[in-house]
């Protein structure tokens, strides 16, 4: 069985995000980028299973521009098979994300697609639900254990109420949450062998995809700043405030 | 434990800054088939980087010669030059001396940079690995150094493997050069061990701090590089700022102080933000960002403190060595130029051996030996340095005599009988606000669930001598609040806050009782710096 693992490229999360003063996006120049956190589980959960035997081959894929070809080499370096990168020139938008991954899914007929629950930079949580329609296959998302079992897989999902535990049949996609393992370091040698492992690029119009804009970004900008704070005396003086302030 | 994996290089590199990749591009186009690693700490080449920097660029045109046509991502030619003595209130405009005529150097980003020379290192096959610290030294059986060892990552905080837990590996190479920067701590075990200092004086050592700033539209004059001496320090502590106007309405700013200042309860810190209070100062940030922030110390001791740089095995170059001119305030084309000097000499003659002498015949000897007397020469006050540096400047460092340098560790005066100066400082209104409120700006990240990296080797002392003698002054030079004495029950204890720490190496110099010992997190901890 092949699995195929989203990986996306997105401002390191240590990093404090600036919006461009004139509110056109988010300020990249000199910010580290990194492989997105849950992108990361989902690729170390794949390597576990076919640690375990019950998978051949760990193919990562990312969308974009050749920059990602960087965290396309941690996902080898962390022990994938092979990589690809689907060339585009701009950042898709989810529903054309899940159009390219299922062109690579046709030509690559995977058993499981793993994917993070969200990216962290625009925190949609839209890819994997979309492809799973698309796809005509069973979903299980916010995974955050998951059993596989001949041809299905039982998922325990992080739900509001709790934890939901489902069975899902095989192929399927699956979105795995934050506690499902602790991705492991990079060995060095391993990224010595990543730089030889193949790497594929497509670009999109091969894949015959066309690059929609369904959703239109009027502009960015930071959340507002808060207000100094005031130290009160006692209870009453609290109350008073809050009621110049038209609060109560 | 199983025994370590091996990986073996004709040369290994610790720390990627100038030096170190300087060192690496050169050998590769000396010698293209040498196998050459760097070791780099930072989780992204340039993310440790930490300097002004204007820097002169004759060693970048012989290392990279068409540079300029490629330049560095930031780079300003430099327009202009202003040194200005400041008072409380006021200024005054002092002549430039020719040490710190501009003319024909650049300002640039010293991490942008870095990652940069990254790039081109890596085309010429130089195989660059951040984040991972060099933990170690890996020595022979002859006792040479053989290489390094990487630290183990994914060991919790009581010292046990957790379930990551990676066994770091060895890097054998017949050839080691420490290039980690100021105080190296792969650099003191080594100095200490084959005693590189017998015929040196202590090192001595400032604390840089350094802010990143966007200012409202206008302000910022690209080119325009000024340095401030003076207020907010006394006299008695050596010391002054630099602005550096960058392009986009950028402003580098940034504050230096010697650490062989004398007053237990100051705080270098404070310092900075009181000198960014004044009247000049204050009118050019008002109304800006923070864009990143951060501190390193610097090696200012120069000629009489400059250790062997050779031992079996292995060189110290760069800031590890010390070869930064202090009166210049440049170390980076020193640092470079050891760089080239060591690769040209190990691509010759494949060994250690014999780079010592070279270095001391070079021009980066040169240049420190002339300028050997104006550092110390600040012992004595500020205007009696000041004349004796007029005097070292005009005579090119030709006059027979050398001060000797003192240590750091040794130079705080006890709290008994030691009256501080009244320093006078101000409310201010600048962010930030303190230094953890600075520290978020350094993106500083450390997984909590592994050993403190900073040792305390003697902890009852903080609590006995220190606290009475000293008052514990950990709690201020450190820039980033990384020690803080808190209440337990009735007792005081000394609570280590090393998520917060930015690297610079403070504590380690100038704790006075020497207790405090810097080591390496796990690989890819510390400070995130962007274009620093």
């Amino acid at each position: 069985m092949k699995i195929l693992v989203g990986i996306k490229r997105v401002v390191d999360y240590n990093v404090r995000v600036r919006v461009l003063s004139d509110g056109s996006g988010v300020d990249t120049d000199g910010v580290k980028m990194s492989v997105n956190p849950f992108d990361e589980i989902a690729l170390e959960e794949a390597l576990r299973i076919r640690e375990a035997g019950n998978a051949d081959e760990v193919i990562v894929v990312s969308v974009g521009g050749d920059e990602c070809q960087q965290q396309l080499r941690t996902g080898l370096a962390m022990g994938a098979d092979r990589a690809i990168q689907i060339q585009t020139p701009e950042p898709l938008q989810p529903l054309s994300l899940a159009r390219a991954f299922l062109k690579l899914i046709e030509r690559e007929q995977p058993g499981l697609v793993i994917l993070g629950k969200q990216a962290i930079d625009d925190d949609n949580s839209q890819t994997a639900q979309m492809l799973a329609a698309l796809w005509d296959r069973p979903q299980a998302t916010f995974a955050s254990k998951m059993v596989l079992d001949g041809n299905s897989v039982s998922v325990t999902r992080e739900v509001d109420a709790g934890l939901e535990s489902i069975e899902v049949d095989l192929p399927a996609v699956i979105s795995v949450d934050l506690r499902m393992n602790e991705p492991r370091f990079v060995k060095l040698p391993d990224i010595m062998k990543a730089k030889r492992k193949p790497l594929d690029v497509i670009p999109l119009d091969e894949l015959g995809v066309a690059i929609e804009g369904n959703i239109k970004v009027s502009h960015y900008a930071p959340p507002p700043q808060r207000d100094k704070g005031i130290m009160v005396e006692d209870a009453a003086q609290l109350v008073q405030e809050l009621k110049n302030r038209g609060l109560i | 434990m199983t025994e370590r994996e091996i990986m073996e290089y004709d040369v290994i590199i610790v720390g990627a800054g100038p030096a170190g990749l300087s060192c690496a591009i050169r050998l590769k186009q000396q010698k293209p088939d040498l196998m050459v690693a760097v070791i780099e700490k930072s989780s992204e080449i340039g993310a440790h980087i930490l300097s002004g920097a204007v820097i002169e660029p004759e060693p970048l045109d012989d290392l990279l010669p068409g540079w300029r046509e490629d330049p560095p991502p930031v780079c300003i030619p430099v327009e202009r030059d202003e040194i200005w003595l400041l008072s409380q209130k006021g200024r005054y405009r002092l002549p430039t001396p020719p040490q710190q005529k501009n003319h024909g150097n650049f300002i640039v980003s010293l991490g942008a940079m870095c990652a940069w020379m990254a790039n081109r290192a890596e085309a010429l096959e130089v195989d660059i690995f951040p984040g991972y610290a060099a933990s170690e030294i890996r020595y022979t059986e002859d006792g040479a150094v053989g290489g390094v060892i990487i630290g183990d990552m994914g060991v919790g905080s009581d010292g046990q493997p957790k379930d990551t837990y990676m066994q770091g590996i060895e890097i054998h190479a017949p050839v080691t050069i420490l290039s980690e920067g100021v105080r190296g701590h792969l650099s003191k075990q080594l100095i200490r061990k084959f005693e590189l200092d017998k015929d040196s004086d202590p090192q001595t050592y400032g604390i840089g701090m350094k802010e990143l700033w966007r200012v409202q539209p206008g302000k910022s004059q690209p080119g325009l590089v000024q340095h401030t001496a003076g207020w907010p320090l006394d006299s008695h502590t050596y010391g002054g700022s630099f602005i550096y106007h960058l392009d986009k309405d950028r402003i580098a700013i940034g504050f230096v102080c010697g650490l062989d200042y004398q007053d237990p309860e100051f705080v270098p810190f404070e310092a900075f933000q009181q000198m960014k209070n004044h009247p000049m100062v204050h009118a050019l940030l008002e109304g800006g960002e923070i864009l990143s922030s951060g501190a390193r110390a610097i090696a200012e001791g120069g000629y009489q403190s400059l250790p062997k740089t050779e031992m079996p095995g292995a060189l110290i170059i760069g800031d590890s060595a010390g070869t930064l001119n202090v009166p210049k305030i440049k170390g980076t084309h020193q640092a470079m130029r050891c760089g080239i000097l060591a690769a040209d000499h190990i691509a010759e003659t494949s060994a250690p051996q014999g780079f010592d002498q070279k270095l001391r015949d070079s021009a980066v000897v040169k240049e420190l030996y002339k300028v050997r007397n104006i550092r110390p020469a600040f012992y004595k006050g500020f205007w009696r340095g000041f004349i004796r540096a007029a005097i070292e400047t005009v005579t090119a460092g030709k006059l027979p005599t050398t001060l000797s340098i003192h240590a750091d560790d040794s130079s705080l005066k006890k709290l008994d009988g030691y009256t501080p100066p009244d320093r006078k400082w101000v409310d201010r209104d600048l962010p930030p606000r303190d230094r953890l409120a600075s520290v978020y700006f350094a993106a500083t990240a450390h997984d909590e669930d592994q050993p403190v990296h900073l040792q305390i080797l003697e902890p009852d002392i903080c609590t006995t001598r220190c606290v009475t003698e000293y008052n514990n002054p950990c709690t201020r030079f450190c820039p980033a609040h990384v020690y803080e004495m808190v209440e337990n029950g009735a007792e005081k204890a000394l609570q280590i806050n090393s998520a917060n720490c930015v690297h610079c190496k403070t504590c380690d110099i100038k704790d006075p009782y020497q207790i405090i010992n810097w080591v390496t997190p796990e690989g890819g901890s510390g400070p995130n710096y962007q274009n620093m």
